[in-house]
């Protein structure tokens, strides 16, 4: 590395940019080792399949057309005649799912070690609003190939929108460009899906990263309560990366075996006049809150199951947001752990709820 | 027994006899009739036992006097039954289709009900056999009421009428399926048993295709005739259009007619009508063509050579149908095969169509057409199957390519250690 820092290049670089904090970041970023350091490499592995969806999406943008009448087709011109268009489709729509999926394991991995707690703060606020987004770029995408399938789940998606008190039917309405999905639709998605979400996204990760670099690596409390003698580090750069790296050439094996064995079908073009096919489901992050909805009655406390379902979700996530600016006070709850056990509720609640989706 | 249980019991006889009283559970006595004919018989339940209150007539509002005679406005069963008032009382068979014509062929008395309703029935049945029968004064002959029924007569778009396209053979076997019956007609009995099992049997009584053939679309509906020689071909056709034109239009069909053979019929036989298959065809002991075609003669080499032309071609089509499915499986291309095979498909059932021109000429042609179509097709086929071949090595080169750097790191970052 230091061979590096004494080329010419960086001294022609250093003279003009002065990169002495990135120099000092090299250099002098560690990252402690502990029973839960593995955690540490989610962030990465999230950020590794954000690039590789843009990557992929940018290549599918020279082919993809969003109109309702050549959508679909243009996906099967991908997929039968661009070279590679097959690998690159399937590669972008699982690393779709498993973006999210690292994204959610990420975030509660920062939960359960209390890495969200002062001063890390804004780092966790930012980083639920990334979930969210990539949410929405998972719901945004799914209408895109203008399939049977993802034609009625976006139906359905906006419906429950719409189910939202006061606000509700406007919205629904603003989202689906009109009265029902439609080729309205279809250009706002597409918008949302390579514009907005990724300029949004890029800001928030922006914000997210320097959040983490300008603080360092969070501790647990027991790796702090060690005597400095027992607290062991690695470097950030290059022995912290180098195990990143293999982690992310692992995954990125995976992606390559799900996308050679486990194709995403295309399913049939989506037809507006026909009725709903059997099973409309939504992607598997939505299926919690779906499923939830479904065992709601149909009036609850005056209100209506769904609308109040939707009230719920909304409210739970903004509290989940703010959970570091919430101090508990009562010292029974804190020291009987009460946090982590609501957390460990809330994961259990959506693994089962999910499982259920799929089964009932 | 507990009270309850007896309560139970007694509930269940009196539905049973409840239910045995017959027109009364039919709903009957939902009717808002008011003519004494109504109101006496079912006083004193002496209905007809076959009445529907679904019964078409009553629906219309149409008295029993219609039909019987008398006067319905009389409580008196001495002047509503009089013969001086026009009672009839149970018409004799022999009148029935005059009974029932003096409605309905009358053309101005239809108009107030089923203004589109054909009024030449009773013309019809006269040219009937069951007609001409029952004018010679056979009691046994089909008439109005033995299709129809007497008191529960429903539109024929009714699913519950006797006529309704799916329970039309069974109603026409009622008399047609009695050998004891039959047999003073010289008429086989096995009509409706040869039909059941029939492509035509199949299609309409089992997957309830209404627009499969019944027996009065063959045979007609009032005039009921077995349709002769002459005919058969027309009436064959009436569905089978292409076929019948390339009948008609070929040389055969005038050897046919002269040697008096009965056109389709001849090899697809008439009741009992199967699925046509290639082994129809050809020289080998299921064809039928070997009935009339000997060894030696232009006939059978003809025969021959559409076999070979349609089984050489199905045969093709079946391999490159097979290697579609296995690319589906593959999760490969399927949408350009997919469309050439449709047409393809579309070649096949041409071809088994033009086999009734007995021009072999015409068929060789047809048949390179569509050769010349599946072999791009199964060129295709062999192009997507190499390809996912191809692409199963360029994984496996890319796999060991990424263990290799898996490797490569994993040891230097031991190094490191």
């Amino acid at each position: 590395m230091n061979h590096f820092f004494n080329s010419k290049m960086y001294r022609w670089l250093d003279e003009r940019l002065d990169l002495e904090p990135v120099k000092n970041l090299i250099v002098h970023k560690t990252v402690p080792v502990h029973k839960h350091t593995l955690w540490y490499y989610l962030g990465g592995v999230t950020l590794f399949l954000f690039f590789i969806q843009v990557f992929t999406g940018i290549l599918l943008l020279m082919y993809y057309q969003p109109t309702e009448d050549t959508a679909y087709e243009s996906i099967q011109f991908i997929l039968n005649k661009v070279h590679f268009g097959w690998l690159i489709r399937n590669i972008h729509s699982w690393g779709a799912n498993l973006m999210i999926f690292f994204a959610f394991v990420h975030m509660f991995s920062v939960f359960f070690t209390r890495a969200y707690e002062k001063p890390r703060e804004l780092t966790w606020v930012s980083g639920f609003i990334l979930l969210v987004l990539a949410m929405a770029f998972g719901f945004s995408g799914y209408l895109l190939p203008w399939n049977e399938l993802s034609f009625f789940a976006t139906k359905v998606g906006t419906d429950i929108v719409g189910t939202i008190p006061l606000i509700g039917e406007k919205l629904k309405i603003i989202i689906r460009g009109g009265d029902d999905v439609s080729g309205a639709t279809l250009s706002r998605f597409f918008g949302l899906h390579v514009a907005i979400l990724p300029a949004l996204f890029t800001m928030l990760l922006a914000l997210h990263l320097s959040l983490v670099q300008r603080q360092g690596v969070s501790e647990p409390w027991f790796f702090k309560m060690l005597p400095e003698i027992k607290k062991r580090y690695i470097s950030f750069f290059p022995d912290f990366v180098m195990r990143d790296m293999l982690l992310w050439l692992i995954i990125n094996l995976i992606i390559l075996s799900l996308a050679v064995f486990y194709p995403w079908n295309l399913g049939l073009k989506a037809d507006p006049l026909s009725s709903a096919p059997l099973g409309i489901k939504p992607e598997w992050y939505f299926m919690f809150m779906f499923q939830t909805l479904k065992f709601l009655p149909p009036h609850l406390l005056g209100i209506e199951g769904e609308t109040l379902g939707v009230l719920f979700f909304g409210l739970v996530a903004i509290l989940w947001m703010m959970l570091p600016f919430i101090k508990i006070k009562n010292k029974f709850l804190y020291q009987h752990r009460f946090t982590p056990l609501l957390g460990i509720l809330g994961l259990v609640f959506i693994i089962v709820m999910t499982i259920l989706g799929y089964i009932l | 027994m507990h009270m309850s249980r007896k309560l139970l019991l007694l509930f269940i006889v009196f539905q049973i006899f409840n239910l045995n009283r017959g027109y009364s559970a039919t709903g009957i006595d939902s009717l808002k009739i008011s003519t004494s004919c109504f109101i006496c018989h079912k006083e004193t339940e002496n209905l007809p036992a076959d009445i529907s209150p679904d019964d078409a007539h009553l629906q219309a509002a149409i008295s029993c006097a219609g039909c019987h005679g008398g006067d319905d406005t009389s409580d008196d069963p001495d002047i509503s039954m009089s013969r001086t008032h026009g009672f009839k009382g149970v018409p004799l068979k022999k009148d029935i289709p005059q009974l029932c014509g003096k409605c309905h062929s009358d053309i101005n008395f239809m108009r107030k009900y089923q203004p589109r309703m054909a009024t030449d029935q009773v013309d019809q049945y006269f040219q009937s056999i069951h007609g001409k029968q029952l004018l010679r004064g056979d009691q046994k002959v089909a008439d109005c009421t033995s299709c129809h029924t007497a008191h529960a007569i429903r539109p024929v778009s009714d699913p519950r009428s006797s006529v309704y396209a799916l329970n039309l053979p069974a109603t026409c076997n009622h008399c047609h399926g009695d050998s004891m019956l039959m047999s003073k007609y010289k008429l086989k009995s096995d009509a409706y048993k040869m039909y059941r099992s029939s492509v035509h049997g199949i299609a309409l009584l089992d997957r309830k295709d209404t627009n499969a053939p019944a027996c009065n679309d063959c045979h007609g509906n009032h005039g009921a005739t077995p349709p002769g020689i002459e005919s058969i071909a027309y009436v064959c056709g009436t569905c089978h259009m292409n076929n019948s034109q390339y009948f008609s239009e070929s040389k055969m069909s005038k050897v046919f007619s002269s040697s008096g053979f009965h056109s389709c019929e001849q090899c697809h036989g008439h009741h009992y009508i199967i699925p046509p298959t290639d082994q129809m065809l050809g020289t080998d002991s299921s064809s039928v063509c070997i009935k009339c075609h000997k060894s030696g003669d232009a006939g059978y080499q003809a025969a021959k050579d559409i076999y070979d032309q349609v089984t050489g071609f199905a045969k093709l089509y079946a391999q490159a149908e097979q290697q579609l499915q296995e690319i589906r499986t593959k999760g490969m291309n399927d949408v350009e095969i997919g469309f050439t095979l449709q047409e393809s498909r579309q070649h096949l059932i041409q071809l088994r169509t033009l086999v009734h021109t007995f021009d072999v000429g015409k068929i060789s042609s047809k048949s390179a057409e569509g050769q010349k179509l599946l072999a791009g097709a199964i060129d295709m086929e062999k192009f997507e199957i190499k390809e996912f071949y191809w692409r199963r090595f360029g994984f496996g080169i890319s796999t060991l390519a990424f263990v290799i750097l898996i490797i490569a790191l994993i040891l230097k970052i031991r190094q490191k250690k």
